[in-house]
């Protein structure tokens, strides 16, 4: 079992592929899920306080704005994680997005910077890009020492 | 039960800096409630082709499609409140493209905001209640005739104005520095009634406005306790005889500036800030200080002098305050200084807040510094207009207060 990063971080579609193959998805479903069923925290709606835009410093100066600096507290976290990844580029919003640009060309950055195994893949625009797109992520997940299906 | 006002929030990135919940609250404590309009992931495309904004951040692309689907009346909404990331250029772009469509397209008031990780209810407050006065007194906020006998005080940061009205005729003013908040309203509020030889019991209604509002209208059992950007505004128009159409007030405060779009005496779009005290008045009365001259003198120095002659850039007032001391170490003369020092101010609001509001003329220059002949010069230079400064300009936070109060007396 290896820990795959997603890309889009909310692909649920994404998310629920890398578990089918005996691998841990990394998106951020479960660390908001985390975050929203903490105790004691007040700062709906993500249960994210202004300490975490000072924790994502980590990830990026003070001059990069906060929203930007919040979402990599979250996220960065996970990518530091991840063993694998798997970024999928120009995707639908149906299947996974994430809502600020700037915060995305960052993870995807420092993910290629991880040197870890990466599948990068454009979002199939029709049938045939599908059937490829299915069995290039196939065949890297399996290739992670995944089950086979 | 009062129903609250409903506010549209258009933003990106605030639930992840951690100041959502400042957001709910700012609206809260004026009556008023945050919501995110619903919008279907077909109208998020189909939007953001339509309005022809090309932004790559996804949370800004369902601000676009949320704005038209305000706009076009699919989501009701009584005002909008638009929040960026400080910093963020593509939210900046985002932010000040749809206040103008909105404010183009509908009659929706409009606030705009960039916030950090810092941003508190507090800072937002104000911009709040302007919203929802809009949204909730429109009929108050039409009135175009003082009535009666009213007072209204406005305690501002730097100095306190209390105004006497009857008739619509000003006829008792109190003016001194705001040093100890009640006993200097107080103070004013004594001065305008002994003008107006006029009791306080024969004071029919209140109107109290500024920093101070809430502290001294409680003290005062004031009707109307008002912020001053609708206040403002109101005074601005009346006192300038320009009731009807649009027009643009500027109010460069002791603390704070104030830019405010206006169409019929009723703000639209308006920007509330400024970087740094370099921006302010507060920077001019240093000026005046280090010149050795009183505040009341920096205006017809400056008016004498030629600001080109001296690099000046007080967006710090700290590295302001230096440009100063060397220039008059270099040899510049007081009065260059005093036109450099003015320049620079206007220069600062010109860039940071104009550019985010519709310049519509006329121009109306209000409060204390509007005093200062040089910085309105300065202003209209950079505008390239003729601004207008009303008679009583220093009081208007107090007339538009004792205008609005007036509307207490029958009830409005």
């Amino acid at each position: 079992m290896v820990k795959v990063l997603i890309y889009p971080m909310t692909s649920l579609i994404l998310s629920d592929m890398v578990e089918r193959f005996g691998h841990q998805p990394l998106g951020s479903a479960l660390s908001i899920r985390e975050r929203i069923q903490t105790p004691s925290i007040e700062s709906p709606p993500l249960q994210i306080s202004p300490e975490e835009p000072k924790k994502g410093l980590r990830y990026a100066a003070v001059e990069v704005p906060s929203g930007v600096r919040g979402r990599m507290a979250i996220l960065g976290p996970q990518m530091e994680e991840a063993e694998a990844a798997i970024i999928i580029t120009d995707a639908d919003f149906a299947f996974g997005c994430m809502g600020c640009a700037r915060t995305n060309e960052l993870i995807k950055y420092l993910v290629r910077n991880r040197h870890i195994p990466t599948l990068e893949l454009r979002y199939p625009r029709d049938e045939e890009e599908g059937k490829k797109f299915v069995t290039a992520l196939r065949e890297f997940l399996a290739s992670l020492g995944g089950k086979k299906s | 039960m009062t129903v609250p006002v409903r506010i549209a929030q258009l933003s990106c990135g605030p639930e992840y800096s951690g100041i959502q919940e400042e957001i709910n609250e700012a609206a809260r404590a004026v009556g008023a409630e945050i919501f995110h309009p619903d919008i279907a992931l077909k109208d998020i495309i189909r939007d953001f082709d339509i309005v022809g904004l090309e932004v790559a951040s996804p949370d800004l692309r369902l601000s676009i499609a949320r704005a038209k689907a305000l706009v076009e009346g699919r989501i009701e909404a009584d005002a909008v409140f638009i929040c960026t990331c400080f910093r963020c250029a593509e939210g900046a772009i985002v932010r000040n493209e749809l206040r103008r469509y909105i404010h183009d397209k509908s009659l929706l008031p409009v606030v705009s905001y960039s916030f950090t990780e810092r941003t508190t209810s507090g800072t937002l407050l104000t911009r709040m209640e302007a919203l929802t006065t809009i949204a909730r007194r429109r009929a108050l906020l039409a009135r175009e005739k003082q009535e009666g006998i009213t007072l209204g005080v406005d305690s501002g940061s730097s100095t306190t104005k209390a105004i006497v009205m009857k008739d619509n005729v000003i006829i008792g003013k109190g003016w001194l520095p705001t040093i100890e908040v009640v006993g200097s309203a107080d103070a004013a509020v004594k001065a305008a009634l002994e003008e107006a030889d006029i009791q306080r019991k024969d004071i029919q209604a209140v109107g109290t406005t500024g920093y101070g509002r809430y502290l001294v209208g409680n003290h005062l059992n004031a009707n109307l306790i008002q912020e001053e950007l609708t206040v403002n505004s109101k005074g601005a128009v009346y006192l300038s005889d320009r009731q009807r159409g649009t027009s643009t007030v500027i109010d460069i405060g002791g603390m704070d500036n104030k830019a405010i779009s206006v169409h019929d005496g009723i703000p639209g779009t308006f920007t509330m800030g400024g970087i740094c005290a370099g921006a302010s008045g507060r920077f001019l009365e240093m000026t005046a200080k280090r010149l050795g001259v009183d505040i009341t003198e920096l205006g017809p120095l400056a008016m004498k002098g030629k600001a080109v002659r001296v690099p000046m850039n007080s967006y710090c007032i700290v590295f302001g305050t230096q440009s100063l001391v060397n220039a008059l170490a270099a040899g510049s003369t007081p009065q260059d200084v005093a036109a450099a020092a003015c320049h620079s101010v206007a220069e600062q609001v010109f860039e940071q807040q104009l550019q985010e509001i519709e310049i519509k003329e006329p121009v109306i220059m209000v409060g204390g510094t509007s005093l200062i002949e040089g910085l309105v010069h300065a202003m209209g230079e950079l505008l390239q207009t003729r601004i207008i400064v009303p008679r009583y300009s220093q009081y208007i936070g107090a007339v538009g207060s004792a205008l609005l109060a007036s509307g207490f007396i029958k009830g409005e």
